[in-house]
This record gives C-alpha cells, structure tokens and sequence, in this order.
C-alpha cells in the first residue's frame, strides 16, 4: 500500500465532501434533528398527565395525600370517581394515564405500615411508568402534617405502590441516546459509504482510476478514512447534546465511549463500501442501505428488548454490527463498565469489520468485465 | 511478435472478446509503431473502445495474445499502468474538483515525484492554457477546455504511450484543431499515441490507421497507402439534377455507392474483374445509365479520401459475406 496514493484519495473526498452541501448537512442535521426529535419524545419530565382520582377514604389525610401528589404538578386532574373499577375502565379507554386509589381503610394501613395507596398507569406508554414512579415518592409524613405521633411510629417510605399495566417491564429512557449514537451512525455511515464507490462509477470516474496504478485497497481505505473522521464528529454532537439537554450520564470512560463508536463507524462504512462494490446505481445502493437499517432499528434492541424477541431474531440480530454496539455503549455509559469486560461484542465487531473489509476488497476488480 | 525499444509499442494477434453471444472484437491483428499516431477508424460499436480496454488491460480477451511495451497482457497489467495514460471517452474527472486539484490528485496517483509535481503541474497548466481558471471547477469547464485538461492530466506522469478513446467527438472544428497540435507535439516528445474516431477528418491526419468494422480490423496502413488502393475508382459526377442522377446509378453494376456532395454526385466503384473488359466498363455503364435517365452529366476521376476506403472496405466485407452465403 503506498502512503501518498491512500492520501490523495483521503484528500480527494475532502475535497469533494466540502462541495456537497447536502451531505454537509447531513452530517451535522441528522444526528441533531434525530436526537431533538427522540429526545423530547421520550421527554419523562411529563407535566398534567391526566388523571383520576378515586379517594375512597375520604379523610382529612387521605384529602392532604391526593392534594400533595396533585401538586407535583406531574398529574392535572380530570375526574373524581368512587371505585377502582372506574379508574381502570377509564384507563383502558385512554381518557386518563394516571389513576389514583385510596383505599377505604386509608387510615389503618397508614398505621399499620401497609400501602396506603395505589397509582394506576397506562403501561403502554414507558414515559408516563416513569412519571408515576415520581408519583410515589411523595412522602406520607407531611400528607398528614396534623397527626405527628402515629406518623412518626411508621415506616417513612415505600407505602404508595405503583402498578403498571400492560407493560410489566420497565426500560429507561435514558437508554434511548446511548443508543441513539448508534442508530445515528448506522443510518449516515452506511449510506455515505454505500455510494462511495456507485457513484464514481455512474460519474465514469473509475474508469479513469482503474487504468492508474491505484490498487482496491488504496481506494478502499481511502473512501473510509474521511468518514471515520465525520462518524466521531456526529458522535461528539449526539454526546455533548445528550448530556446538555438530557442530562444522560457518562458513567465509563470517554475513551471507551469513542473506541466503542469508532468500532461501530468502521463496522458501518465497510458494510457500505461492501454494498456500494455491488449495487448498480446510486438508487439501488440507498435502497440496500435500507435492508440493512431497518432490521438494526427493530432488532437490535433499540426499539424492543432483545431478550423477548424470537432466538431466530436474535440470533439475526446478533449479526448486526448495532446490536453488539448497544451492548457496548450502554455498558460503558450507564453501568461504567469498561471495554475490557464487555471482549466478546468488542471481539464481534471487529470480526464484522475484517470480513466486511475483506469482502468488500475482494469484490471490488480493477477490470471492467 | 514482440515489441521493442526502438520500433513496436503494441503487439496484438488474433484478439477477440465476445460479450455473451456478441462477438465485439473478432480476431484482430495489430502492430503500432513507436512515436506514431496510430488512429482506430470505425462508426458506433466497432469495437474500438473494446480493443483499447483490452490493450490496456481493463478488459480481458477472450482469446488471443497481446503484447505492450514489452509486457504480457493481462497477465502484467499492473506493472503496465505506470507507463500508459489512457483517456476515456467520456470525461472521467472529476467534476467537483477544480483543474489545479484534478492535476494534483493524479499526479498523486500517477507517481509523480514529490518535488517535481509543483512545477510539473505548473508547465501543464502553462502548456494547455489553464493559467486564468486553475480553481475554476471542471464541470463548469467548456467541452473544448474538458478535453484539453483530461489529456493534461492523462500525461501528468509523461507515459510512454497514450491511449485516447474518440477524444473530440465533442469538441469544436477550432478546439479539435488545437488538440490534434498538442497530440503531435507529444509524438514528437517521443510518445506513441493510440487514438479511436468516427471522423475522417481526424483519421487523416493520422500517421498510420487501422479500420475496423463489426470488431473486424477491414484495412490497416499509412492514409496514403489506403487511399492508394482506390486509385481510378472514384468519380464525380456533376449532373443538373444530382437526386435524380443519384436514383439511376444506384443500380448500376460495378457501383458500390452514391453519395450526393453538394449539386455533385461522388461515385465509388468496385475493383474491375480481372476476366472483364477493363475500368472503362464501368465508366461506359455510367454513363449510359446516366444517358438513359435523360441526365446531361459530367463524369472525371477525384483522387480517394478515407471515407472512400471506409465505404469500400466496409462494401467488400457484405459482398464477400453475400457470395459465402
């Protein structure tokens, strides 16, 4: 491999990169459009949620109890209603998220230390589980200002239990960015290169390139470089955007975070340049990127947990460069593990990488025929 | 067959490549001498292109041996591509770089040495005029100007020998001018040009030719010599009615075509039969064919241009083919 030739190609698609407005804009519009989009979506600071409210004790406590949780704001109530029964009915039909039980022996479950109400969610919705959850940490204590002995003699937390419908299993939306890097990537990187090598074809430039000593690998490597640089640029935005708008937390190491993405981009671009060896046109090229990107969306546990899905699913989601990559990047940011533990999808991605690469090297003739 | 330093740069026999059932290039024999600019003569899908593809090894023959500058091909194509330049027929740069970053990435590419590129891309921008537009992009350049700055950059690294595949099929009668000067300056620099056209005009001016016709090498040789071989065969005849002149010689025997050339008629007629009466026979034909239509005509002898051998090489193929059938 000759060092000045892999450079001239490095610094052709600068080049050319620098003149392309669109995907300039690309670069820098999609992670930003995506993560803002996402971000608020998945927004759990939620405000007036509606609510219902069914207070079947109707003491001055349990009164104090439903005003205090009102006041969190989180809930505006929107009825009041006698039963259980109700609320749930209610539920179902989506006239309310949130419902509100206080149980007729209010009282004695107070002193008893048991329960002393429950919050009824609409489970299908993962962010409204979350504001519920806040819900419940409103302390007993001060709902009864009045009756400071009994009080004191109970247990001061835990006694509001949430029970969440439809949807036992509770995920974090803060899951969501970490993984939001690596769909980010997925989609940009795959596409970028995935046209790399079509367009110069359809543009007639190959022909010129490969009547040159220029050898595949050269070309190969050349095209991929630019974009290494570009997919950590997108990984800075999406990073320091998550962490100011969201408050995601980093709780690994930065360097971890970028060896991880790095792995990710060099997966992503050698899956594109593969495509871009085979497709025809650049059409063609875009509509092979999109058979690869859907599956990593639904499969690879961004959008759905992995472990409920089929084993055939899995074990097609395992041959996706994402899945390992959201192993990873959830690990290091929000478990503060460290590459090192997490060897086996490190070992995976980059034997994705090696293979891709190779393939896409081998496919790739300096002949026309 | 081989080539050497000092008289063939390529060497071909018996070069053939079929496209499926297509047989684009059919058993052609060549031999181009160094320093010269060898012209590929032959309309639309003569295998022109073809043939240069595979002499420069982007294409692999179905059969048959070539040999350039020295160099099995195929087999030592790489080693080969340091020494060639090779411009496509269609503009193959890129259109998104500027002329100055066009010339800097194939100097790159093409091996240039380091400290020779400035001013070797200099001298080339100086030589082909680019001095007012080295950052104008090269989309934006005119036909004429694209053409100047591939071949510019097809010699970036000084090949030996250049490949140039209908390089001005595009381009104004004044910019072909031009490039036909920059094409003779480099022969006499010592390179060996190869260059495929449909135009006669171009095919002219050309140091030796070679014909081809449905991947068939029909006539190769020095302009001369092939006009030569149609000594006495071609007539103008100056007729006051030149369409329907035209309508009663077709049919003639011994005519192999008519083509009308302002209020002249340009006659090409076939080789005498040796056991016949003689050149004079055709020429009597004529004119009683002419004499017949009511025509009051003029017939003389023209001296053959290349268009003439084209048409007369291309005639004897069908006929031979006819008689075979």
């Amino acid at each position: 491999m000759n060092r000045r030739r892999l450079w001239a190609i490095v610094i052709k698609e600068l080049r050319q990169l620098r003149r392309d407005r669109i995907t300039l804009a690309m670069i820098v519009g999609i992670p930003v459009i995506q993560l803002v989009l996402f971000g608020y979506a998945i927004n759990m600071n939620l405000r007036g949620l509606n609510a219902g409210i069914a207070d079947q004790s109707g003491t001055a406590g349990s009164r104090a109890l439903v005003m205090d949780m009102l006041a969190t704001g989180v809930v505006a109530p929107v009825a009041t209603v006698n039963t259980p029964q109700q609320l749930m009915a209610m539920l179902r039909r989506g006239e309310i998220s949130v419902g509100i039980v206080v149980p007729p022996d209010f009282e004695r479950r107070r002193s008893d230390g048991r329960p002393v109400a429950q919050v009824l969610v609409d489970g299908s919705d993962t962010a409204v589980q979350g504001a519920a959850a806040q819900l419940a940490q409103v302390p007993i204590d001060s709902a009864a200002p009045d009756m400071r002995a009994p009080a004191r003699s109970t247990p001061p937390s835990g006694r509001i239990s949430v029970v969440s419908f439809y949807n036992p299993q509770r995920r974090s939306a803060i899951d969501i960015v970490p993984g939001l890097i690596g769909v980010i990537l997925t989609m940009t990187m795959v596409l970028f290169t995935g046209i790399a090598i079509v367009r110069e074809r359809e543009r007639g430039n190959m022909e010129l390139l490969i009547a040159t000593p220029l050898t595949s690998t050269e070309l190969m490597i050349g095209k991929v470089l630019p974009y290494v640089v570009i997919g950590l640029v997108q990984t800075s935005v999406i990073l320091a955007l998550g962490v100011w708008l969201f408050a995601v937390p980093v709780r690994g190491s930065v360097l971890d975070v970028y060896l991880a993405t790095g792995l990710l981009i060099l997966a992503n671009l050698a899956l594109g340049l593969l495509i871009s060896t085979r497709a025809q046109s650049q059409f063609q090229a875009m509509q092979m990127t999109f058979f690869v990107f859907l599956p990593s969306i639904l499969l690879s546990g961004f959008m759905f947990p992995f472990a409920g899905m089929p084993k055939i699913a899995q074990w097609f989601a395992e041959l996706l460069p994402l899945t390992h990559f959201l192993r990873l990047i959830r690990g290091i940011m929000l478990r503060d593990a460290s590459l090192w533990e997490l060897w086996r999808d490190v070992l995976a991605l980059a034997a994705f990488i090696v293979v891709m690469m190779a393939a896409a090297i081998l496919r790739f003739r300096k002949r026309l025929d | 067959m081989s080539t050497d330093e000092a008289g063939t740069a390529i060497c071909a026999h018996g070069l053939s490549k079929r496209f499926g059932a297509l047989v684009a290039v059919d058993r052609i024999d060549l031999e181009v001498p160094r320093r010269h600019v060898y012209g590929f003569l032959g309309p639309n899908g003569s295998g022109k292109s073809t043939t240069i593809r595979m002499l420069c090894g982007l294409l692999t023959p179905s059969a048959g041996e070539i040999e350039v500058l020295g160099l099995r091909i195929p087999a030592e194509a790489e080693a080969l591509r340091r020494r060639i330049g090779y411009m496509t027929q269609r503009f193959s740069l890129f259109e998104d770089l500027t002329v100055r970053e066009n010339l800097e990435f194939l100097a790159a590419i093409q091996g240039v040495p380091r400290r020779r590129t400035r001013t070797r891309i200099d001298e080339l921008i100086g030589q082909y005029h680019f001095g007012g537009c080295q950052s104008q992009l090269a989309g934006t350049l005119s036909g004429g100007q694209k053409q100047r700055l591939a071949l510019a950059c097809a010699v970036i690294h000084e090949p030996e020998l250049l490949f140039l595949d209908e390089p001005t099929s595009a381009v104004d009668p004044e910019s072909r001018r031009d490039f036909w000067e920059k094409l003779f300056e480099l022969a006499d620099a010592g390179t060996t040009l190869l260059v495929s056209t449909h135009l006669m005009d171009e095919a002219e001016r050309c140091h030796r030719l070679a014909i081809l016709n449905h991947g068939v090498l029909v006539a190769d040789g020095t302009p001369a010599e092939l006009t030569g071989t149609l000594e006495g065969r071609t007539l103008i005849v100056e007729a006051a009615d030149p369409r329907r002149a035209q309508q009663a010689l077709l049919g003639v025997q011994g005519v192999l075509s008519v083509a009308q050339i302002g209020n002249a008629l340009r006659v090409l007629t076939a080789v005498e039969d040796a056991l016949a009466e003689g050149a004079a026979n055709t020429r009597q034909r004529i004119n009683d064919a002419l004499a017949k239509a009511g025509q009051k005509a003029r017939v003389a002898t023209t001296p053959a241009n290349l268009e003439d051998v084209f048409v007369a090489v291309t005639r004897n193929d069908k006929e031979s083919e006819e008689r075979a059938a």
